[in-house]
Parts: structure tokens; sequence; C-alpha cells
């Protein structure tokens, strides 16, 4: 259960495929068109609920319930073992190689 | 009325004009044509205003520094007394961290004078994160609309710091799934809220990057003694090209050559759900600077201020491994860790130095900040994930959403032109059923940079293609 007045991110079809534009490539035109915004829950609900939120701009959307205290997940990723390879043969070709 | 995409889209400009506060009508001619000038003159800012304002929020005046080391390493690869010096103008230093402050700069400003609530701006790129940080400095509401997501609900790591930096800013960011109903949507939260169309493509969204182009004139004048001999703008949906080249031509530096600059990103669609994380790009390339060179009325706003093709001297392209390349040798040999996407014109700079004398300046109009998401690090790892080869070699055998080839050597770390005849003549095909009259020629003479008599010429060869 998510308590009332939770910040919470919901999600809202807006366009079901044959709602589409029509000049679209087929892919896109398969799938609906969605939307996700985040504020606060106006009763509480259960995930997946269709729910009622208040934007930070004050809107009133409703969509259903994807997730509550929604965080940051976005980093540095994984270890690319290209880009040392790629800075090495920058200043390899910029300073010459490194006598041992 | 009920919230089709046809109803809606049938209020376009109704719901526009409202939203900009411009009457586009007036500046109509009889024909294809409007009186551009007329259009980026209509308003009470002149350039000492535009300086006012963007001094008062922390934008303007960034730093114009010499890249001396890249330029040595340019010229391991020129001939003999060729290799220009490249110059870069750090406009990560404006508040929120690109040049786009300078065009939201003006908007924000309009849209407080007019007494909107708020503003509204589609973007998933730095020009959300400038119109945010610009309307919490004068207290008006934003919401930023960005296409973010495709249907396995994937996005790029540099569209999620940009909602996250948006958010941080008190923006509210209306995240969608991938398709031109963008504008659908956009107009639906116009219509609702009554906020301000932060376009991009205002005249207060071109005029603000005018002072970028200034400034550059009057510094290289300064600082050399000269005008550059060219400047290289990343291009995408043309406005920075235009307010920069503006800019210098109003200072004075007419004779500096303006080189637009895009990532190659041919093959990839731009609206299709299954390449939209093919690209390691979300701006600067290709996919938005060739349409919006050769259509730039296809913008959110009734006529664009961002006309490239009336500044454009040359267009050139490079790769994607080729600005990954040149993001680490910034960061490497320059100590200064920028872009990814806005260090396509350095990537350009770095090879076009090469076709020039080593007394001669080529300017790199822009740089951009760089974050956790936003950087060459979690660009390449998403790549990778999303199943795209990193590999080593000749950048020209990338093939965009396969793999991203970076440059075996910076020796071959090379530009291609686009032919602007050809580019040109993809302007001129929308016309080629109508009989222009000398007006509307006049018109075109203006849009393409180009006379009468090339424009007769091309015209032909287009009806006969």
């Amino acid at each position: 259960m998510i308590d009332k007045n939770s910040y919470v991110r919901i999600r809202k079809t807006l366009l079901k495929p044959e709602e589409r534009a029509s000049n679209i490539p087929a892919e896109t035109k398969e799938v609906p068109f969605k939307m996700w915004v985040k504020g606060y829950l106006h009763d509480e609900s259960d995930l997946f609920d269709i729910v009622k939120i208040t934007t930070e701009t004050g809107r009133v959307e409703t969509g259903r319930l994807k997730e509550a205290f929604p965080p940051y997940k976005i980093g540095y990723g994984d270890f690319v073992p290209e880009i040392l390879k790629l800075r090495h043969l920058i200043k390899s070709e910029m300073y010459g190689d490194k006598d041992e | 009325m009920s919230n089709t995409y046809n109803d809606i889209m049938s209020q376009r400009n109704e719901i526009m004009k409202k939203s900009v506060g411009i009457d586009y009508d007036k500046y109509e001619f009889d024909g294809i044509g409007f009186d551009y000038e007329m259009m980026m003159n209509d308003h009470d800012f002149d350039l000492e205003l535009i300086i006012k304002i963007q001094t008062e929020n922390m934008v303007g005046n960034t730093p114009l520094i010499e890249l001396k080391n890249l330029t040595k390493y340019a010229r391991k690869f020129a001939d003999k007394g060729k290799g220009a010096r490249i110059f870069l103008k750090d406009e990560a230093a404006n508040l929120s961290g690109s040049f786009k402050a300078r065009r939201a700069a003006l908007s924000v400003y309009q849209a407080k004078k007019l007494g909107y609530k708020g503003v509204i701006a589609a973007t998933s790129g730095n020009y959300g994160a400038a119109v945010a940080a610009l309307a919490a400095k004068v207290g008006l509401e934003c919401i930023i609309v960005q296409e973010a997501f495709d249907s396995k609900n994937l996005s790029q790591p540099e569209i999620l710091e940009k909602a996250r930096k948006c958010e941080s800013f008190g923006a509210e960011v209306v995240q969608l799934s991938v398709g031109p109903e963008l504008f659908y949507q956009f107009l639906i939260l116009l219509k609702d809220t009554g906020y301000f169309n932060a376009s991009l493509y205002s005249p207060y969204g071109i005029k603000g990057i005018e002072t970028l182009g200034l400034e550059i004139a009057e510094e290289m004048l300064k600082k050399e003694g000269k005008y550059p001999e060219a400047v290289v703008v990343t291009n995408a949906g043309g406005g920075n090209l235009t307010g920069t080249a503006r800019g210098l031509k109003n200072a004075g530096a007419t004779d500096t050559k303006i080189i637009a600059a895009s990532v190659d990103l041919s093959g990839l669609h731009m609206a299709s759900d299954s390449d939209f994380n093919k690209k390691s790009f979300t701006t600067g390339h290709t996919g938005f600077g060739i349409p919006f060179t050769t259509f730039p009325d296809r913008s959110d706003v009734p006529r664009s201020a961002g006309r490239p093709l009336r500044y454009m001297d040359e267009y050139v392209t490079v790769n994607q491994g080729s600005v990954f390349f040149m993001t680490e040798s910034l960061a490497t040999l320059e100590g200064m860790e920028r872009g990814p996407a806005g260090n396509t014109s350095l990537a350009a700079a770095f090879s076009l130095a090469q076709e020039m004398n080593e007394d001669e300046i080529i300017v790199v109009q822009e740089t951009e900040y760089t974050g956790a998401g936003k950087h060459i690090q979690p660009q390449l790892s998403f790549a990778k994930k999303n199943g795209i080869e990193i590999l080593f070699g000749n950048p020209f055998d990338e093939i965009p959403g396969k793999n991203i080839i970076l440059p075996s050597s910076a020796k071959l770390l090379k530009h291609k032109y686009l032919d602007m005849t050809k580019l040109r003549k993809s302007y001129l095909k929308r016309y080629c059923n109508i009989d222009l009259s000398n007006k509307d020629i006049l018109f075109l003479e203006e849009e393409l940079n180009i006379d009468k008599q090339n424009i007769i010429e091309l015209m032909m060869e287009v009806k006969n293609d």
C-alpha cells in the first residue's frame, strides 16, 4: 500500500496504436503512445492501480501507478575497456610511447 | 472539443498564437515567403537589453580559449604549413551548462513580461535544463516535454540525466514514448495550462544566440587583430547556426566562413521505436540537421527563426566514433571534460583545421556540461548493452545502429562534405509545382543565399529529377 501524498510516477496511454499519426514507421505505429509523469498521490493506492496525482506545476493527471519514490538511476555505466585503449592511443600519438 | 489527435492538431495555429504571443500572419507575403527580418526585429530587444538580460542571468561572456594541444595534435597529420589554430568557446560555463541558456534567457524574460504564469518547452536536450533554470530564476512554472522511452521502457542515459537536471530546478518533466505525436501532447499542455511556448525556434530563441557570434567576433579582434577564418557550429534544428552567424555578421565578421557540422546517423529513422536507442547521440545529428536545414518550418512555430541555409557556407558530417574520440582527446590533452554531443563541431574542426593554413583560425563555438548519464562512459556502456559494437578502425566504415567505430588513429578522423546544391534542391522540392512570382524568387534568393539565375537553374533540375 502506498500512502496518500507520496511522490510517485504514473504511466498513461495517450494514443492507442489505431489512434496514432498516420505518417510514422510501422514499428512505432504498432505500439501505443505513452506518457510518464511524477506527482503527489491523491489517495492511498496499490502499485498498478489507476490513480490521480498532482504534478509539480499543480496539474492533475490520471494513470497507472508504476513507482513510488522514484529514484534517479543514472550513473557512469559499466566498465568500458575501449575508453582506456582510446586514452592510451591519444597519448601515444601525441607524446610518443613511454620508455620502459 | 475532444482531445483526439485530429481535433488537437486542427487547433494547432490557434494554440500556437496564444502561447507564443506572436501573430505570425502579419509577416506573411502573398505567395511562399514571409518577411524574415521584420519577424526577427519585431520586439523590444535591442542588443544592449539582450546583453543586460543575459548578464544578469549568468549567461554569456564565456571563455574563448585556444586549444594549443589539440592544434598540435591535428598538425601532426597536416601538410607542411597547414593546421589552423583551434579555439573553443566554453559555453558549458553558462547557467545550466550550455549555450541553450542564451536562448532560454530571452524566451523566459518575454514570458514573464507578457504575464504568462509558466513556460513549456519540448526538448529532451540541454534546452530543457536551460528553460527550467531560467524559469526558476524568475519564478515561473515550467514544464519540459521529453521524448524519452522506447516501447521497452528503455531510455538513453543522457535523456534521463536531462530530466533529473530539469527537476532539480523545480520543473515538471513529462516523458513520452517515441513518436512525432509529442507535438500533440505538447499542444494539449499548452492549451490546458495557458503557459508560454518557449520554442527553440521563436525569434527570441535565435536572437539570444546572436551574442555568441558577437562575443567571438569582438574577442578575436581584440586578441588576434582579426576575425576568425571559420566558425564551426554543431547543427540540429538550425538555430545555433543561424544565431551565431547573425551575431558574427552584425559585428562585422562578414568574411568568416560558417561551417555546420552534424553527427552522421544516416540509416536510422528518427521516429522509429526500434532505432531510438541504437543511436548514441540525441541531438547534433543528421536526423535533425538535414530535415531542419531543408525545411526549417517543420518546427513548432509557424515560421522558424532558425534558417540555416541563409548563412551556411559548408555542411560537414563526422561519425559517432570520431566525436567520442575528440571528447576523450579534449579531456586527455586539454583537461576539459565536456560533451559528448557538443563536441561534434570540435571533431569536425580537428579535421577541417588540417585543410587550412597554420596562420588561420577556426573557432568551435560551443561546449556543453557533462556528468552522470551524459558522458562518454555511460553512453558507450549503454550502446554496448543495446548490442552496438565498439570497434577501432576507419570511422567511415561505421554503420549507425550497428557499430561505433573509434578512429584507430587521429589521422583517420575526417569530416565529409555534404553537397550544398543537393541540400538547396531538397529545400526547393516543396515548390516545384508552384508558378513562382518575382517576390517568391527574391525570398528564395535570401533563403538559399544564391542568386536568381541559380534558383531558376536548380528549380529546373528539381523538376527534371
